[in-house]
């Protein structure tokens, strides 16, 4: 197993395994044509490719080159890694080989790096193993978060006939032009989804700061002060964490059937801030504790009374928690959809979410129900993406909240 | 010369400190125990009664009152009418004023009168399913139609309560023994316990994969990072519907992919097919949320002292060595303590289930179960009683965990 012409070919070939699936799953994803990764002869091709990059050094490039490059022009007959069917354009073609003997060459290369054609030592061939490993999980990893999200944003702007003709046709016609949001301009239009982005927003926006009002005097406390209680206190919040909304949903319901409180916004703005002060109460005494305590008793010598301090030095100093804080508790909030979901009947009050929901009927057709679901990710993606690194703070310090 | 004593007891600051801890955190507590506390009271309680949605309203009579006939045939009518099929109430009256421009022709039956321009009359009690007429022959001294408005625009007050099955002080286990004696629960709960251990071990596994991947420093590694979280960070609702669209049986790409590829003859219905449908639930729920693993086990991976692994080198271990050796066993803390949470909150999941499938497919898990037997059969007591079983679970995990936390994490 440890040889370098053992190695190399195995190696090799399971890489063009993987790399003539991508290909073809890509290819397929884009043009909707028959492409086919055939398992057999990428094996063969494979360990024939893998075995030259071990046996012909660097400075034998373009020995190697030329075989990836035959590997790649194999696709166009009936034995190659790929088979390409017949009504692919010439252009789809011509990308695919290119894609291939170039993606297959620099991937092989660096994979196949210093594997020498003899008896391997042990580092030698598990930083090989490591490096084939690591390929594959950026090729894997990639594949399945960006599918969903590239089906999601392509299916909204189909028409409905394109879809049930090839549902694998994502191939965007640039010549409808404006056309192409058609779904999203009749949502915005018809279904009144510009009054739901506005709820979501406010709803989000008001429980951010009600759950600061509770949370920050709240983890103060148990961050600072020593009393009886404070322990059990802790962990009850923990506890509380770990409750399951659909328990508490029921209660709820009947509670707020009753008191005419069901499908209206006051509801749900207060119902939401107490799902979301456990986790900012749990994150900021996480933060306040590793505050010095120093700075504070400064501040206390100096004649401020506790609560001057916590508005002067407290939370100035916490300034970068309370934004991961504010961040997760929008993020929570703004994707809530089981409270929105039982709570809310009257589509002039939804949320955005509980909008979405709505869409989901076999009268209305799928790409409008993906148009919403975009609509509904973009906002939060974009406050992400902007802000990454207050979230992934935020993320790690609210731990389990899932 | 006396010794010195320790203070003993709590100084004047020290309990001034404790006041000031207890009213910061009053409003909090307050809060949460009005919204937490009490409904999981509420929901052991309702868990013993045979509680349906159809009795959120409490039997009360309802009355329609209308002006009738024309000329001498002109008549002021009310209907009363038990709302509840099976339950009586007791002392039902009603009371209305009658309109200026009108007279009572006749004399009013037994059990009504009149003073000044007020009607009152006394309907006793009412069984389930009752209705009463009550039917008095007018005068007419003004438009009619107005007057017709004018009757029919005030609305009469009605008094009488029937027993509210909410505040009864009668209990059964009823709904206990019905869900442990049906075959189902038990089928919930293999479906329940597979669903939470695969998809906690699952994202578990492929977020240390992923934080494997991401541990090293290159060019575009916060984007890639950024993209790794994107699964969780997405509204649930667009996540969900995407992959039931992916994976329709008619019209989704997956299945077009497979065709092409030759991997399958004929379309394959992922989340309509009995052993099949629980699988994909499980992967979307791996999917979901391996980017939560993936966050914390490469944030403590990057805490690990780097000079371990530089004296491992000096040793001569190799890459896996290193791994299985010094890695594993310094994120030991972290994966067990991802475990229990995300068990926990994996057993509590709800959401995803529920839009995925609705639960059919043989998917139906304790906290759908919740959902189905309350508000699909409307049976609320049902629902109550599987919510309390869910507590009880959650009340022996939680155990665990603190036991097993407290020496883990030092909380």
């Amino acid at each position: 197993m440890r040889n370098g012409y053992v190695t190399g070919p195995i190696l090799g070939a399971l890489w063009l395994v993987v790399i003539a699936s991508t290909l073809a799953v890509t290819m397929s994803f884009a043009t909707g044509a028959l492409f086919r990764p055939q398992v057999l002869f990428s094996l063969i091709w494979g360990a024939l490719i893998g075995f030259s990059y071990v046996r012909f050094p660097v400075q034998n490039g373009l020995i190697r080159l030329a075989l990836s490059a035959a590997g790649a022009l194999a696709c166009l007959t009936e034995v190659g890694p790929v088979l390409i069917g017949p009504e692919v354009t010439l252009t789809s073609r011509l990308i695919t080989l290119v894609a291939f003997a170039a993606i297959l060459h620099l991937s092989l290369q660096a994979i196949l790096f210093d594997v020498p054609y003899a008896t391997l030592t042990r580092h030698e061939f598990e930083a090989a193993v490591i490096r084939f490993c690591t390929g594959f999980g950026y090729i894997f990893f990639t594949a399945i978060v960006v599918i969903p999200f590239y089906v999601m944003v392509m299916t909204s702007l189909k028409s409905q006939q394109e879809l049930l003709q090839n549902p694998l046709d994502f191939s965007i016609e640039l010549s409808r032009g404006w056309d192409l949001f058609r779904s999203y301009t009749e949502l915005f239009s018809d279904f009144n989804f510009g009054g739901y982005l506005w709820t979501s927003f406010y709803i989000s926006v008001l429980t951010v700061f009600i759950t600061l009002l509770f949370s920050v005097p709240g983890a103060y406390a148990v961050a600072r002060f020593r009393f009886r209680g404070q322990k059990a206190f802790s962990r009850s919040i923990l506890l509380i964490y770990m409750v399951p909304m659909i328990v508490l949903a029921l209660p709820i319901y009947i509670a707020f059937s009753m008191t005419g409180l069901r499908n209206s916004i006051l509801g749900i703005v207060i119902i939401y801030p107490v799902t979301t002060v456990p986790v900012a109460l749990y994150m900021l005494q996480g933060y306040f504790r590793g505050l010095p305590t120093e700075v504070e008793e400064a501040g206390l010598m100096d004649g401020l009374s506790r609560l001057s301090v916590i508005w002067k030095i407290t939370l100035p100093l916490s300034l970068p928690a309370l934004a991961s804080v504010s961040l997760y508790v929008f993020m929570i909030a703004w994707n809530e959809f089981l409270l929105a979901f039982m709570l809310l009947d009257d589509p002039s009050k939804f949320t955005l979410t509980r909008g979405v929901s709505m869409l989901n009927s076999s009268e209305i057709p799928r790409q409008h129900l993906m148009a919403g679901a975009v609509i509904a990710t973009v906002p939060i993606m974009a406050l992400f993406l902007g802000l990454e690194r207050f979230m992934t703070k935020g993320l790690t310090a609210g731990s389990v909240k899932g | 010369m006396s010794t010195a004593h320790p203070p003993s007891g709590s100084g004047a600051l020290a309990k001034r400190e404790a006041r000031l801890a207890w009213a910061l955190l009053a409003p909090t507590m307050i809060s949460i125990s009005l919204v937490v506390v009490l409904p999981l009271l509420a929901i052991i309680w309702i868990s013993f009664k045979p509680f349906t949605l159809t009795d959120l309203r409490p039997p009360a009579p309802i009355v329609r009152e209308s002006l009738r006939g024309e000329g001498d045939n002109l008549r002021l009518e009310y209907r009363v009418r038990n709302s509840s099929q099976e339950l009586a109430i007791t002392g039902v009256t009603l009371s209305d004023t009658l309109p200026l421009g009108l007279t009572l022709k006749e004399n009013l039956p037994d059990h009504c009168y009149l003073t000044n321009r007020n009607l009152i009359c006394d309907f006793g009690d009412m069984n389930g399913g009752d209705r009463e007429k009550l039917r008095l022959p007018v005068l007419a001294t003004s438009d009619e139609s107005a007057l017709e408005e004018l009757a029919e625009g005030s609305k009469p007050v009605m008094t009488g309560a029937g027993p509210s099955v909410l505040t009864s002080f009668e209990f059964s286990s009823e709904n206990f023994s019905r869900l442990f004696d049906s075959n189902e629960f038990w089928s919930v709960l293999w479906i329940t316990l597979f669903y939470t251990i695969f998809g906690t071990l699952g994202a578990l596994v492929m977020g240390l994969f992923a934080a494997l991947l991401l541990n090293k420093s290159f060019r575009g590694q916060g984007f890639i990072r950024g993209l790794y979280l994107f699964p969780y960070v997405a509204p649930v609702i667009a996540v969900a519907f995407t992959w039931v669209t992916l994976f329709d049986p008619f019209s989704g790409s997956a299945n077009a992919l497979l065709l092409q590829m030759g991997l399958s003859q004929s379309p394959i219905n992922f989340f309509g097919e009995r052993p099949l449908a629980l699988i994909m639930v499980t992967v979307f729920e791996i999917w979901r949320y391996f980017p939560l693993s993936f966050l914390f086990i490469l944030a403590r991976m990057q805490s690990i002292d780097t000079s371990m692994y530089e004296a491992a080198d000096m040793d001569g271990a190799s890459p896996f060595q290193k791994f299985w050796l010094l890695s594993i066993p310094q994120l030991l803390g972290i994966l067990s303590v991802l475990f229990l949470l995300r068990f926990i909150w994996t057993f509590n999941k709800f959401d995803d289930i529920f839009l995925l499938t609705g639960g059919n497919a043989g998917t139906r898990t304790l906290t759908v179960n919740v959902y189905e037997q309350a508000f699909a059969i409307s049976n609320i007591g049902a629902g109550a009683a599987v919510a309390v079983v869910i507590l009880l679970c959650l009340l022996l995990f939680s155990f665990v965990f603190f036991r097993f936390i407290s020496r883990e994490e030092g909380l």
